[in-house]
């Protein structure tokens, strides 16, 4: 039997904060390649330009894709709760989203098989889709988890959920929708900055990052206003088997308008990310204001960790609280794999991740430098 | 309750989905490793033809890739969104494997990926290599993990029933990743996607060579695929997924059930080569059989019975008895906890928990059951016998004709016989083969697994999500719509691709000059390739 050195506890929490990274992971990495899809049409317009704008990521998104894949694997393993009833009630998002996502693999491959501009149009806007729309749904989703999801659990805890696509275009999802597309726009903006020549394209770029870092700024602080004076938030009634069995039954919550902000009351350090969900974005517009680059990146990035860090520091220990029956709303005491199954998956993660962050960074180091006109006329890999 | 329409959707869903995914996936494993080899041979020659094989290869490879990323997309999540209880019932135990194939297989393949098809001129030679290498690894890493987790619903070793959670949890790792089904279903599995792989390469070079086109590169890539698919089709069938057969109830009843064995028969059983199954009379007519052969392969002994159909059936009638005493103690608990007398109650049925739950199908409470509905639930656990039988049957045939097709492409190819006569014809005409093999055999695995989706445990329709007919026909014609479309686009560039061919290109730093052997059988002097 495998030695274990951590209590149940710690481990539903470092598997709490394991899933933060990953999803930040995503957000960090693929969340330039939905941007720079989101952009595409506008800032490119000729044949070439466009080619420079795929080309600054045609080598790297499929890599960044996995951390999106990796996000879903490691829910499945670790919060199997979480997996199970978001993916089958969030059903139809997730439908638009996965047809959005299969867009961009064939996308990038097969736009430059042809010259006709009928094909390469086409492919173009199918680009565009594979960026938009998820992180539109991304965001959407956020914002429902947020405030609460419709779904009900019985003594076997089969779960049910009582409301259909539309439902979740309430105002604070939407909020949250528009949030997450400004700040991959940024994000996307601010990949660019770094990684294509001076030029009309990067011009048009850093104009639209303008747009999109004050857009993220505002809905931040509409979602925040939302969230304090709204009618969002739970709150655990009692105090909860933190080292017990993963049975949501067995725990009891509540709905409480307000309670989302309390955790900064209770751990005052937690202020840091929404701290950064603002100044990512200010860094960002700075730095587009000035035509410096790299701050443009860093700021996109900062506000990426930011906006994540404070949707789930705001809720914890909840996941996916319950709009209709708030008892059995998910938590990080309630919702987790086995101990040993978490201790397992620990184990491999300290293994494996660093691993995956090393050959990562030699790749980006070999692909290392600004996409130019030149290479993407004279190079016969190039997309 | 339980809808069973939307079940049955769900499987049609997941059915469709796996197939065409797994339509490309064996491509990928297959290629990969072909890209390697060739690409080594670049690396030790030094001969320019043969990185124009491995990129021309490699651009297949890349077209193909794709559709397997883009289907895969759906795969992952499809087990949330469609088999929701399944993802709650075995999450802790099924989902390790899982997300271990994203953090060490998927990012291995789609982060070189990538630099395999932009880096040829930012990498050496032996770096190139290394990268396609990794590539190859990967995409083989992946087949591993998700082999590991279908193995385990196979035969769902290393875990146990924990009724506080009301999902199965894992007891030790090292059974799950040692479970004899799943291994032999990697070899299998993988060695088939190699086969596929051979195959494509073997009937696009032999189309070339019958034209007369390209035919440089496509003399060595015949040749790497006669070699490489016949290590791989003998592989395949002598590896094949029979070792796990004698294992547990529900693979005993899927051998039976591939053979239409109903009655046991007396050790060592004979191996029916033919027959006509007849499930209402539960006979098999005009029946042809090899005397003592599955009992060998299925046993590895002399002496040991292989059980048939109908004795299997009277063992799922006993377990589903005694699993009616595990229900109730699990019902006590959800009212008591500390209820001791039920928990020693559980402990002492809980390996036929998941029999009392098939009762579910025809009664809401299995406590009630008759024992009528003991008997249906009982003969559920037959699967469809006849497509049992015929699936395997053309699988089997179909490894076995590789085996000799490829014994007959290596000897050719060893020999540099590259005539255009009926053989090279018949060589382009098997394309389509290795294909609807794969697609029986995974149809074999899937259908003689049910009633089960995680067999002894849970049956297939407890599994599915809470949805509705609307939703789950909204995204099987969505999905059938987008990947329709992609498939006929995929298949003209792939086309496309062939027409054109290799291009030739410049010798780079370090390239020996162009040397052929010519002259078919004799392969005796070596002059300069002409233009082709």
């Amino acid at each position: 039997m495998l030695p274990m050195f951590f209590e149940y506890e710690t481990l539903r929490l470092i598997w709490w904060l394991l899933i933060g990274v990953l999803l930040i992971g995503f957000a960090l990495t693929d969340g330039f390649d939905l941007g720079v899809g989101a952009l595409l049409p506008f800032i490119a317009r000729t044949d070439e330009e466009r080619r420079l704008v795929i080309n600054s990521i045609g080598a790297t998104w499929e890599g960044n894709q996995v951390w999106f894949i990796l996000g879903g694997g490691a829910i499945f393993a670790a919060w199997p709760f979480v997996y199970a009833i978001s993916f089958s009630g969030l059903y139809l998002a997730m439908f638009v989203v996965l047809c959005a996502l299969i867009l961009r693999p064939v996308g990038f491959k097969y736009r430059s098989k042809h010259k006709d501009p009928k094909w390469r149009a086409r492919w173009d806007w199918a680009l565009f889709i594979g960026g938009f729309v998820p992180a539109l749904v991304f965001g959407v989703a956020v914002g429902n988890v947020l405030a609460g999801v419709p779904f009900t659990l019985d003594s076997d805890l089969r779960s049910r959920w009582e409301g259909g696509l539309l439902d979740l275009f309430t105002p604070l999802p939407l909020v949250a929708g528009l949030l997450s597309v400004a700040m991959l726009v940024l994000h996307g903006a601010g990949w660019l900055s770094i990684k294509i020549e001076q030029g009309p394209v990067l011009v048009r770029a850093r104009r639209w990052g303008q747009g999109a870092a004050i857009a993220a700024i505002a809905l931040f602080a509409v979602g925040g206003l939302m969230l304090a004076y709204g009618d969002y938030g739970f709150r655990l009634v009692g105090t909860p088997d933190t080292n017990g069995p993963s049975n949501p039954l067995f725990t009891g919550a509540e709905a409480a308008p307000g309670a989302w902000l309390e955790n900064y009351g209770r751990y005052p350090w937690m202020l840091a990310a929404p701290v950064m969900g603002f100044a990512g974005p200010l860094v960002a517009l700075l730095g587009i204001v000035r035509r410096a680059d790299l701050p443009v990146f860093l700021g996109s990035s900062l506000a990426v960790i930011g906006t994540i860090g404070t949707a789930g520091l705001s809720m914890f220990p909840f996941m996916l609280p319950s709009s209709v029956q708030p008892a059995a709303s998910l938590t990080v005491w309630n919702a987790s794999s086995s101990a040993m199954t978490l201790w397992i998956m620990l184990i491999v993660t300290a293994i494996f991740l660093p691993l995956v962050l090393l050959y990562t960074a030699w790749v980006f180091r070999v692909l290392f430098g600004r996409i130019t006109t030149e290479q993407v006329r004279n190079n016969p890999d190039f997309y | 309750m339980i809808d069973f329409a939307v079940v049955d959707m769900s499987r049609l869903q997941f059915a469709l989905t796996a197939m065409y995914h797994f339509l490309f996936v064996p491509l990928t494993l297959g290629l990969s490793f072909m890209l390697v080899i060739m690409e080594s041979i670049y690396v030790m020659t030094d001969k320019a033809v043969w990185r124009d094989a491995t990129r021309f290869w490699g651009k297949l490879f890349g077209i193909n890739f794709v559709v397997g990323v883009a289907t895969g997309i759906t795969m992952e999540f499809q087990f949330g969104t469609n088999w929701a209880y399944f993802s709650h019932a075995v999450g802790d135990v099924f989902g390790a494997p899982l997300a271990i194939e994203g953090l060490m297989a998927f990012f291995l393949e789609a982060t070189f990926v990538g630099l395999m098809f932009f880096g040829w001129d930012k990498l050496s030679k032996l770096g190139h290599l290394g990268v396609t290498f990794m590539v190859a690894i990967g995409t083989n890493f992946s087949a591993l993990w998700i082999l590991i987790a279908n193995g385990w619903m196979q035969n769902p070793v290393g875990s146990r029933f924990n009724p506080e959670t009301m999902r199965m949890e894992i007891t030790s790792i090292a059974d799950v990743l040692l479970n004899p089904v799943a291994q032999a279903k990697f070899v299998h599995t993988v060695s088939a996607g190699y086969v596929t792989g051979a195959v494509f390469v073997l009937a696009i070079s032999a189309w070339y060579l019958l034209k007369g086109r390209h035919v440089a590169v496509a003399r060595r890539s015949f040749t790497v695929a006669a070699s490489f698919g016949l290590a791989a089709a003998l592989s395949v069938v002598v590896l094949g997924d029979e070792s796990g057969y004698a294992l547990t109830d529900n693979q005993r009843m899927k051998l039976a059930s591939l053979e239409a064995m109903w009655d046991t028969q007396p050790a060592p059983a004979s191996l029916t080569l033919f027959g006509i199954p007849d499930v209402e009379a539960r006979e098999t007519h005009f029946e042809v059989s090899v005397p003592w052969v599955l009992g060998i392969i299925a046993t590895h002994s002399f002496d040991k019975p292989v059980r048939g159909i109908n004795d299997m059936v009277a063992t799922a009638a006993e377990r589903i008895r005694s699993g009616i005493f595990a229900y109730d103690a699990v019902e006590r608990l959800k009212i008591d906890r500390n209820d001791m007398a039920a928990r020693e109650r559980f402990e002492l049925h809980k390996a036929d928990y998941g029999y009392a739950l098939l009762l579910k199908r025809f009664i809401p409470d299995p406590r009630l059951a008759t024992g009528e509905d003991i008997y249906k639930a009982a003969m559920s656990t037959v699967p469809n016998v006849p497509a049992m039988f015929w699936f395997f049957r053309i699988m089997a045939g179909l490894g076995f004709f590789f085996i000799g097709f490829f014994a007959l492409a290596f000897w050719r190819a060893s020999r540099h016989n590259f005539e255009t006569g009926p053989f090279m014809k018949a060589a382009v005409l098997i394309l389509p083969l290795p294909f609807i093999a794969i697609q029986t055999g995974w149809l074999l695995a899937e259908i003689g697994r049910q009633p089960w989706v995680v067999e002894g445990s849970l049956p297939t329709f407890l599994a599915a999500s809470s949805l509705t007919i609307g939703q789950i026909w909204t995204t099987i014609i969505g999905f059938t719509l987008l990947y329709g479309t992609l498939a006929v686009i995929m298949v003209r560039l792939m086309l496309s691709t062939i027409a054109h061919g290799p291009e030739r290109s410049a010798p780079q730093r370090g390239d020996l000059p162009e040397l052929v052997p010519v002259g078919g059988r004799s392969a005796g002097g070596i002059i300069p390739l002409p233009a082709e």
